[in-house]
C-alpha cells in the first residue's frame, strides 16, 4: 500500500508543478461561476430554490467538462512513461501493473474532486448567498458531488486504457478527443437520429433506454435528473429519464470505473517496455 | 555455491531477427561481469529478459532462485537501464524518496543516497536541470537502494567523468564485496579490464567467450608485441638482427606468439649494451574483443 501511494504523491506533486491543479480547478470554478451566474434568470418561474436550480445546470455543465478534465490529465499517463523512457525502470520495481494504475488514479482523482469540489462549492455558495431558502437543495448538491467522481472515474480509468493502447503521447491525446466527443456529443445524437428514425418502434421501447444507460455519461445525467424533479424540466432528455429506473442508471455510474480499470490493466499488460 | 544468475540456452527473436542464440552461462554471488559486443549484440536485450521486461522464446532463465520478473526476483534485483530517464518536473531527492518507498526502505536514507553518488547540492533541483552524468547519478543512487544481491547495469558509467568513474567502481567493489553480484555492460574497454572478474562477449545474440581476461589472453593467442628502445646508429642492426622494424628512428618492434615472448626476451637482452629499453605490450581488451567478435559471421 506505501508503494501505491508513493505513486500517488510523486503523480499528484508532477501535476501540481506541470500546473495540471491548477488548470482543473480554474476550469470548473470558471464554469460553475458563470453557470451560477446564467441561473439567476429562471429561478421565479420554476418556483425552485436557487440550489437545485443550480445544480440542474451543474448537471448539464458536469456531463461536458468532469469527462474533459479526467481525458486530459490521463492520457499522458503510460505513453507519457513509454514516451520518456521511465517505465522499464519503474516495472524491474516491486510493484505490480495495476499498482502502478491505482497509485496514479488515486492521484488522479484526488486533483479532480479538488476541482469539483471548489467548482461546485463556489456556484453553491453564490445560491445560498442570494435565496435563504438554498439549503433545500442541499442533498442534490451532495449527490451531483459524489456522482461527479465516479463519472470522473470513470474516464480517468478510461484515459489509461486509451494511453495504453496508443503507447504515444499524441496518439493518445487524439484518441482521448474523439472518445470524448463520441461519446458525450455524438452518441446522444446518434440515439436521437435512431429514436426519431425508428418512430415509437421496438427499438425506442426496448433498445434505446439500455443504450442510454450504458453510457456512463448518460447513466450520470440521468441519475441526477431522475433524483430531481426540478432539474428535469431542463434537460433535453428529460422525458427518458422516466422510462430508467434511477437504480439502472446508479449502477452503471458504480459500475464504469470498474470496468475502466479492468480495460486499462489489460491495456497496461500488453505493453513491453 | 548457488549463482544468483543462470542462463541457460537462452535463446529469443525478434521476428526474422536472431538477439539472442544460445546462451549459457552463469553469475555467482560477489562476481563481478563484463558483458561486452557492438551495439545490437544483444546485451540490452540479455538485460532485459534476466529483469522479466520482455519474454523469451526458449531455453531457462533463473534469477535469485526464481523466475525473472518475478516479484521474489524484483525485490533483490537493482537495474540501471541504458539513458536512463526520470520525470523531469521531480527533483532528485523527491525522486529518490519515491524510490525508497517502492523498495520498502525508509525515506530517510534519500539524502544518503544523493551523497554518495556526489549529487547532494543538486539534490533540491528539478531533475529537468540535470545534465547527463548528474541524471545518471540519480540513475547510480536508485540502483544502490536497499541491499540489492544481483546489479544489472548497463553502461553505468556513460556520461561520467573520469573521477566519478573510478568512485562508481569502489562503491560496486565494496557491494560485490558483501556478495551482491554484478553484471555490466560497458564500451569504455579499458575501465572494464581492471574492474570486473569475469569478460562475456556477445556476438550477433550468441556468446563468443566467457572467462577471465588473462584465460581470455591466453585462449586467443595474440601476438605480444615488444618495444627495443636504442640508439638512431645502432637500430638498424639491431632491426637486423632480431628480425624486427625500425620505428620512429631509435625503437625497433617486434611481435611474437604468448609462447615464445621470454625466448624473444633473451635474444634482447643477448644485444647487451645495444640495447636501452624493452616494453613488452600484451594484447589489449581491444584486441581480443575484435578477436573473439569476429569469430562469429552471419
Amino acid at each position: 500500500m506505501n508503494a501505491i501511494l508513493a505513486i500517488s504523491a510523486a503523480e499528484f506533486r508532477i501535476a501540481f508543478r506541470n500546473r495540471w491543479v491548477a488548470i482543473a480547478i480554474a476550469m470548473m470554478a470558471v464554469f460553475s461561476l458563470v453557470l451560477a451566474g446564467a441561473g439567476s434568470a429562471p429561478t421565479g418561474t420554476l418556483g425552485a430554490d436557487r440550489l437545485s436550480v443550480t445544480v440542474a445546470s451543474l448537471t448539464s455543465l458536469a456531463v461536458y467538462l468532469v469527462p474533459l478534465v479526467a481525458l486530459l490529465m490521463s492520457f499522458d499517463a503510460i505513453a507519457g512513461e513509454v514516451e520518456r523512457g521511465t517505465l522499464p525502470l519503474m516495472l524491474t520495481y516491486p510493484l505490480g501493473r495495476f499498482e502502478i494504475l491505482l497509485g496514479k488514479f488515486i492521484a488522479h482523482l484526488l486533483i479532480l474532486s479538488l476541482a469539483v469540489a471548489i467548482g461546485y462549492g463556489l456556484a453553491a455558495g453564490a445560491a445560498i448567498w442570494t435565496d435563504p431558502r438554498a439549503s433545500a437543495g442541499f442533498p442534490a448538491m451532495f449527490r451531483l458531488f459524489w456522482t461527479s467522481l465516479l463519472l470522473g472515474a470513470a474516464f480517468v480509468a478510461i484515459g489509461y486504457a486509451i494511453s495504453a493502447l496508443a503507447r504515444r503521447p499524441g496518439a493518445a491525446a487524439g484518441l482521448a478527443i474523439a472518445l470524448w466527443l463520441v461519446m458525450i456529443v455524438l452518441y446522444d445524437l446518434g440515439l436521437l437520429a435512431a429514436v426519431v428514425a425508428d418512430d415509437g418502434g421496438r427499438f425506442t421501447t426496448d433498445i434505446f433506454p439500455w443504450l442510454l444507460v450504458g453510457n456512463p455519461a448518460d447513466a450520470f445525467r440521468l441519475y441526477n435528473l431522475a433524483a430531481s424533479e426540478a432539474t428535469a424540466a431542463a434537460a433535453g432528455i428529460g422525458a427518458a429519464a422516466h422510462t430508467i429506473a434511477p437504480v439502472h442508471a446508479l449502477a452503471s455510474i458504480l459500475l464504469w470505473p470498474l470496468l475502466g480499470l479492468g480495460l486499462a490493466v489489460l491495456a497496461f499488460r500488453k505493453v513491453t517496455p | 555455491m548457488m549463482p544468483n544468475l543462470t542462463l541457460s540456452h537462452l535463446t529469443k527473436r525478434f521476428g526474422a531477427t536472431r538477439a539472442l542464440h544460445d546462451v549459457s552461462f552463469t553469475v555467482a554471488p560477489g562476481e563481478r561481469i563484463a558483458l561486452l559486443g557492438h551495439n545490437g549484440a544483444g546485451k540490452s536485450t540479455l538485460m532485459k529478459i534476466v529483469l522479466g521486461l520482455i519474454p523469451y522464446d526458449s531455453g531457462r532463465v533463473e534469477v535469485l532462485g526464481a523466475a525473472p520478473g518475478d516479484r521474489a526476483a524484483r525485490r533483490q534485483v537493482a537495474y540501471l537501464p541504458e539513458n536512463v530517464a526520470f520525470h523531469p518536473a521531480l527533483t532528485g531527492l523527491e525522486q529518490i524518496r519515491t524510490y525508497l518507498r517502492l523498495r520498502g526502505e525508509p525515506v530517510r536514507d534519500a539524502m544518503g543516497l544523493l551523497e554518495r553518488v556526489g549529487l547532494a547540492e543538486a539534490a533540491k533541483r528539478r531533475i529537468g536541470t540535470y545534465s547527463k552524468g548528474m541524471r545518471q547519478r540519480v540513475g547510480l543512487a536508485q540502483a544502490l537502494i536497499g541491499r540489492p544481491r544481483l546489479l544489472v547495469l548497463d553502461e553505468p558509467t556513460s556520461g561520467l567523468d573520469p573521477v566519478s568513474r573510478r568512485e562508481f567502481y569502489t562503491t560496486l567493489d565494496g557491494l560485490a564485496a558483501e556478495g551482491a553480484s554484478i553484471l555490466l555492460s560497458s564500451h569504455a574497454l579499458t575501465e572494464v579490464e581492471a574492474r570486473t572478474d569475469r569478460i562475456v562477449i556477445l556476438s550477433r545474440g550468441a556468446m563468443v567467450a566467457n572467462a577471465a581476461l588473462a584465460e581470455l589472453r591466453r585462449q586467443a593467442a595474440l601476438p605480444i608485441l615488444m618495444q627495443v628502445r636504442t640508439t638512431e646508429a645502432a637500430a638498424d642492426q639491431v632491426a637486423a638482427r632480431l628480425g624486427g622494424a625500425r620505428f620512429n628512428g631509435a625503437t625497433v618492434t617486434l611481435s611474437c606468439a604468448p609462447d615464445q615472448k621470454l625466448a624473444r626476451l633473451g635474444q634482447v637482452t643477448a644485444l647487451g649494451s645495444l640495447v636501452e629499453d624493452v616494453e613488452v605490450i600484451p594484447p589489449s581488451l581491444e584486441d581480443l574483443y575484435s578477436h573473439f567478435s569476429k569469430q562469429v559471421q552471419p
